[in-house]
């Protein structure tokens, strides 16, 4: 078997063909897949490319800190909500605030609640599901959230009233569905009335009948043909995660925790303002996009995932009942360490989608969310470190500032950087399990989209609307002549041309 | 004696002396308009109020009005006008508005609006400027300053600290603060001064406050500006 790291650079690359997986239109991050063939298509070389975020870190440089939590937003349009709150944590820290007032904590919870079950949802429904449902292999005119519409009505309704229901929470707390201001310096701007919260009540206890139903559907799909589930684009990795004091599963706040494959720790509680003493960024020469790595177990051993199956593999305890016993069952699915098949994402992702509604249900019954202390002051200090666990994965926002308020250095380490390395090597696993040796065809090649898709990274070729992203292959000589090009276009219709030489 | 002129087609009355906009607004008739505040003498240079008197194209902040003077407003021509003005104001400047506190309670914001303009249509000009962050309660935000000069006006007349002034010519025209160094923190410039409230746009703001007013709730987000009129009548709220 053909081991995936030899997969990263292969040894003369000039004398192979290459593939390029590239999405034409860029939406958020812009991703692209380039794989290196020889004569008999076997894959040589593997590399997922991510253009991403770092411009944006210059750019806030010179800003005044207090712009933060609403200029960051505009990094991503999917989960922009992640983006608010990280840098309202970090600028919490600026204005000197470590704890907030009860209502502001739980007003900030709640629209992070309901940005994680409108993304999750978003996801699975809109653009796993039709993978999940069809096959990788289903024509593409039909994989596709129509198809699911059409084949599966109901489960598509419940997929997109979930969504609209997260949104609907995200609007009452952040004041708008997207682009929102809830989260001001040491606090929110404002609380959620009794009316706001008879309107989210109303239809709660149907979204978590829901999410137990989308659990269901994600365990079903994943058992349907569990050798695949269990190995395809699987890696085994060190798994990090923001995780509750007491072990407990939090996805607003908490210390760091890594676990090694076999289970054990390898930190953990670890204060997220030290995080530069754990994580560190290699740089490689072929993408602009760092890797970070666990520092104690070096670059090598160091690759670590984030996200719903870091999360779920985490944490001791969900304090969620009807989450908790979700977990209870995922955890034995692995007989001992942790579950890493690559396709448990979906699952744990449901975990988390239905722990959403229960938390949402009991935050709306709180008291406190309707209190009217919203913002905490401090003396003012240099720097600010906030870090949340995003519907993707961990989401570290850092900033220092001058006397005067104005940034002076920013670094961001988004979920989907974080997941970098071992995006890389799930997409080497399909390479070298799947690809290898065959003619390329669309469905082949989708197994590609369907690993990285597993992430839920921020990438256009991730997020794409209606499963019609546009999409090239190209199959490059050793000239650099492309022989063959495949194009999906707009409307989910693939093209085979032959450039004739 | 009260004398009559019209505009759009109704007649208003008007006081010895009076400007058009003066006239206008007693009447309850809005003119856009952004260096223009009746606190200080009018300026004529941000050319968003121009109407036309009798024919002829007039900054109705400066044009006194006279006895069967006919002037037109809102007609698709002047709008049209606005519209181009301001396309010229937003890509002179970089405003960010998605990340700008004043957005929703922005007078050239509300002014584009009013008048149609919904996108910057021109190429920017991706001007390099800063932000004064010195002083410890205020920060000057020069990438969205559109030289109205209103808070030169108010510092000289009203404050009488004469703390900022208009440099340069033509594209290179710029606001400066009279310090050796140029730095706001090296004035004797007070939160509480005039200055410090006339700002019609993001440019001068309190320092440390982003997003107090939830969105939705800002002053041109419940009313537009021909309704509730100039951010500075609202300085308090
Ligand atoms: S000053 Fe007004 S127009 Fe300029 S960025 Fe701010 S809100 Fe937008």
């Amino acid at each position: 078997m053909t081991d995936i790291k030899t997969l990263e650079t292969a040894s003369s690359p000039e004398k192979l063909n290459r593939v390029v997986i590239e999405p034409v239109t860029r939406v958020e991050g812009h991703g692209k897949v380039t794989l290196l063939l020889d004569d008999n298509n076997q894959v040589q070389q593997a590399r997922l490319h991510i253009v991403e975020f770092r411009g944006f870190e210059k750019f806030i440089q010179g800003r005044p800190y207090w712009e933060l939590p609403v200029l960051v937003q505009r990094l991503c349009g999917i989960c922009p909500v992640s983006h608010h709150l990280a840098a309202a944590k970090a600028v919490d820290q600026l204005v000197g605030v470590d704890q907030l007032t009860p209502t502001a904590e739980k007003v900030r919870r709640l629209m992070h609640y309901g940005q994680t079950l409108q993304s999750h949802a978003l996801h699975f429904f809109h653009l796993s599901s039709p993978d999940l449902l069809f096959g990788y292999d289903d024509a593409v005119a039909h994989r596709n959230i129509i198809g699911v519409l059409q084949d599966y009505p109901e489960t598509a309704k419940q997929g997109v009233l979930l969504r609209k229901y997260g949104q609907e929470v995200i609007r009452l707390t952040a004041g708008k569905r997207i682009h929102g201001t809830g989260a001001i310096p040491g606090g929110v701007n404002k609380n959620l009335n009794q009316k706001e919260r008879e309107f989210l009540l109303q239809d709660i206890d149907q979204m978590i009948e829901w999410g137990k139903t989308a659990l269901e559907l994600s365990i079903s799909l994943f058992e349907k043909n569990l050798p695949n589930s269990r190995d395809f684009a699987t890696n085994e990795t060190n798994m990090l995660s923001l995780c509750r004091e007491d072990g407990g599963l939090d996805i607003y706040h908490g210390g760091l925790r890594a676990r090694r494959p076999d289970g054990s720790l390898i930190i953990d509680g670890i204060d997220y303002r030290d995080y530069e003493d754990y994580i560190h960024e290699q740089v490689k020469p072929w993408t602009y996009m760092k890797f970070p790595y666990l520092v104690a177990q070096g670059r090598e051993e160091g690759t670590y995932r984030v996200g719903p199956l870091a999360r779920i593999n985490n944490c001791d305890f969900i304090d969620t009942p009807l989450a908790e016993k979700a977990r209870l069952h995922f955890r034995a699915f692995a007989d001992e360490g942790l579950v890493q098949s690559t396709l448990a994402y979906h699952w744990a992702r449901m975990i988390e989608l239905l722990h959403c509604t229960e938390a949402i249900r009991d935050l709306l019954n709180d008291p406190d969310i309707s209190g009217t202390e919203l913002i905490t002051k401090g003396n003012m200090r240099e720097k600010g470190i906030g870090v949340i666990e995003a519907p993707r994965g961990s989401l570290f926002h850092h900033y220092e500032i001058d006397e005067g308020g104005l940034v002076t250095r920013a670094n961001l380490i988004v979920s989907t950087t974080n997941n970098n390395r071992a995006m890389n090597e799930s997409i080497r696993r399909v390479a070298i399990d799947e690809l290898n040796g065959r003619e390329l065809t669309e469905p082949l090649l989708n197994q590609i989209e369907v690993a990285i898709r597993a992430y839920d990274p921020c990438l256009s070729c991730a997020t794409h609307a209606l499963g019609k992203m546009p999409l090239e292959v190209q199959l490059v000589d050793a000239e650099g002549h492309t022989v063959d090009r495949l194009y999906k276009n707009a409307n989910g219709d693939v093209s085979l041309c032959k450039i004739e030489a | 004696m009260i004398r009559h002129f019209t505009l759009d087609g109704k007649k208003i009355p008007f006081r010895e002396g009076q400007t058009i906009m003066e006239a206008a607004q007693d009447a309850g008739i809005y003119i856009p308009h952004l260096c223009y505040n009746p606190e200080f003498v009018p300026h004529g240079s941000c050319r968003v109020c121009t109407v036309k008197a009798n024919g002829r194209i007039v900054a109705s902040c400066t044009t006194p009005a006279t006895e069967e003077m006919q002037v037109e407003n809102e007609t698709e021509e002047l709008q049209g006008n606005r519209r181009e003005l301001l396309q010229m104001l937003f890509v002179e400047g970089n405003h960010v508005c998605p990340g700008c506190e004043k957005s929703g309670a922005c007078q050239l914001q509300a002014v584009a609006y009013y008048t149609g303009m919904l996108a910057p249509e021109f190429t920017y000009f991706y001007p390099m400027r800063t932000v004064d962050s010195s002083h410890p309660d205020v920060a000057i935000d020069y990438n969205r300053c559109i030289l109205c000069e209103l808070c030169v006006r108010a510092s000289r007349d009203e404050d009488g600290k004469n703390i900022f002034s208009i440099d340069g010519r033509g594209i290179n025209t710029h606001l400066t603060v009279n310090s050796a160094s140029g730095k706001l923190g090296d004035t004797d410039f007070d939160v509480h001064d005039k200055a410090a409230q006339v700002c019609p746009v993001g440019a001068i703001l309190p320092k440390h406050e982003g997003y107090n007013i939830p969105i939705g709730q800002r002053l041109y987000d419940r009313k537009p500006i021909s309704v509730v009129g100039d951010v500075a009548d609202h300085q308090e709220e």
